[in-house]
C-alpha cells in the first residue's frame, strides 16, 4: 500500500483547537488512505487523523512538531494537502 | 511500494520558535514558576462543582447554554454582569460549527478576556438537546468551556482531558446515568485518580 509522510509544525498562536481540529478531519476524511498524525516533543502520541476528539486530544500547541502519515492508494496527496493545511495556519491570522 | 518522505525544508512555518522547550518554559513561567504546562490537568481543577446541572431545562442549544453559563454565574464563578457577553460568544461560535462531536456528548467554548481562569460545568439533559452535532444525534451531556484569552496552551490542556474522558465508552455511559450532582463528581474524582 502507498505510504507519505510528511513532518510540519503547528504554527497559529492559538494552536489545534477544536475548528482546526474539525477542519483537518474534514480533509482528512476526504481521503481514501488511513492518516495518522503523530505529535513529537515531549510527550509523544499518535491521533486518527480522521477522528475529532482523537485530534483534539494531542493538544497540539503553537510550535508543536507533527508528523503526518497517510496510507492508502491517494496518499501522496493526502499527506500534500494536510500539510499544508497546518502550513496555512489552518487560515487563521496569527 | 511508493514511498516518500519529504525534506525538512518543507516545514514552511514561519513563526518557528527557537525550540519547544524555550516555549514551554517561557509560558510556564508565566503562569506559575516551575509548574510545566504540559502537566496533566485534572477536572475537578477547572470544572465548578457547585455549577452542575444534573438536569437542564432547556430542550435548545442556546436554551442550554444560558442555563450553564448563568448557573456559573450563580456559583461566582464568572466575573460580575460578564454573562450576557460570554452567552452570546459561545452562542457564536456554535454558529461557526458544532460543537457536538458525536456520541451524545457537545463541549461548547469561548475565549473572553474579563475571564482570569479556565472554569467548566457540566450539564446533563435525560431528554436530549439538538445541537446539531456532526453525527446529527441529541446530545446528553454538555461541558460547557470558558477560558482566558490569552495562555491557549491551557485551553488546549484542558480540551485535552475533558476529551480524553469523553471518548471512554464508560465514561460517557456514566455521565449520562448520573443523575445527582453528587453522582456526576464522584465520577469525576473517578476519572481524575484513572479509574
Amino acid at each position: 500500500m502507498p505510504k507519505a509522510t510528511q513532518d510540519v509544525k503547528i504554527c497559529n498562536r492559538l494552536g489545534m483547537h477544536a475548528r482546526p481540529a474539525m477542519q483537518f478531519v474534514e480533509l482528512a476524511n476526504q481521503f481514501r488512505s488511513n492518516i495518522v498524525v503523530h505529535k513529537g516533543g515531549e510527550e509523544p502520541e499518535d491521533a486518527d487523523g480522521k477522528s475529532v476528539m482523537s485530534m483534539i486530544i494531542l493538544a497540539a500547541t503553537e510550535g508543536t512538531p507533527l508528523t503526518i502519515t497517510a496510507e492508502g492508494d491517494d496518499a501522496d496527496q493526502a499527506v500534500t494537502q494536510l500539510a499544508q493545511l497546518v502550513n496555512d495556519k489552518f487560515g487563521e491570522d496569527e | 511500494m511508493a514511498f516518500m518522505q519529504m525534506a525538512p525544508e518543507a516545514m514552511i512555518c514561519t513563526t518557528d520558535r527557537k525550540g519547544g522547550d524555550s516555549f514551554v518554559e517561557s509560558v510556564g513561567g508565566a503562569l506559575s514558576p516551575g509548574k510545566k504546562v504540559q502537566a496533566p490537568m485534572k477536572l475537578r481543577e477547572f470544572i465548578v462543582t457547585d455549577a452542575i446541572v444534573p438536569s437542564l431545562i432547556a430542550s435548545d442549544r442556546e436554551g442550554a447554554i444560558r442555563e450553564l453559563v448563568l448557573s456559573l454565574e450563580k456559583a461566582g464563578a464568572l466575573p460580575q454582569e460578564a454573562s450576557e457577553e460570554i452567552i452570546a460568544e459561545v452562542i457564536k461560535r456554535e454558529q461557526r460549527g458544532s460543537t457536538g462531536l458525536g456520541k451524545g456528548v457537545a463541549v461548547p467554548h469561548a475565549k473572553n478576556s474579563q475571564i482570569k481562569r479556565i472554569v467548566s460545568v457540566i450539564g446533563r439533559s435525560p431528554g436530549g438537546i439538538d445541537f446539531s452535532a456532526l453525527d446529527h444525534q441529541p446530545v446528553y451531556s454538555v461541558v460547557l468551556l470558558l477560558s482566558p484569552s490569552d495562555h491557549p496552551e491551557l485551553h488546549l490542556s484542558a480540551m485535552n482531558i475533558i476529551f480524553s474522558n469523553l471518548q471512554k465508552d464508560t465514561f460517557r455511559r456514566f455521565l449520562r446515568q448520573a443523575a445527582t450532582r453528587e453522582a456526576i463528581v464522584e465520577l469525576l474524582d473517578e476519572a481524575d485518580q484513572g479509574k
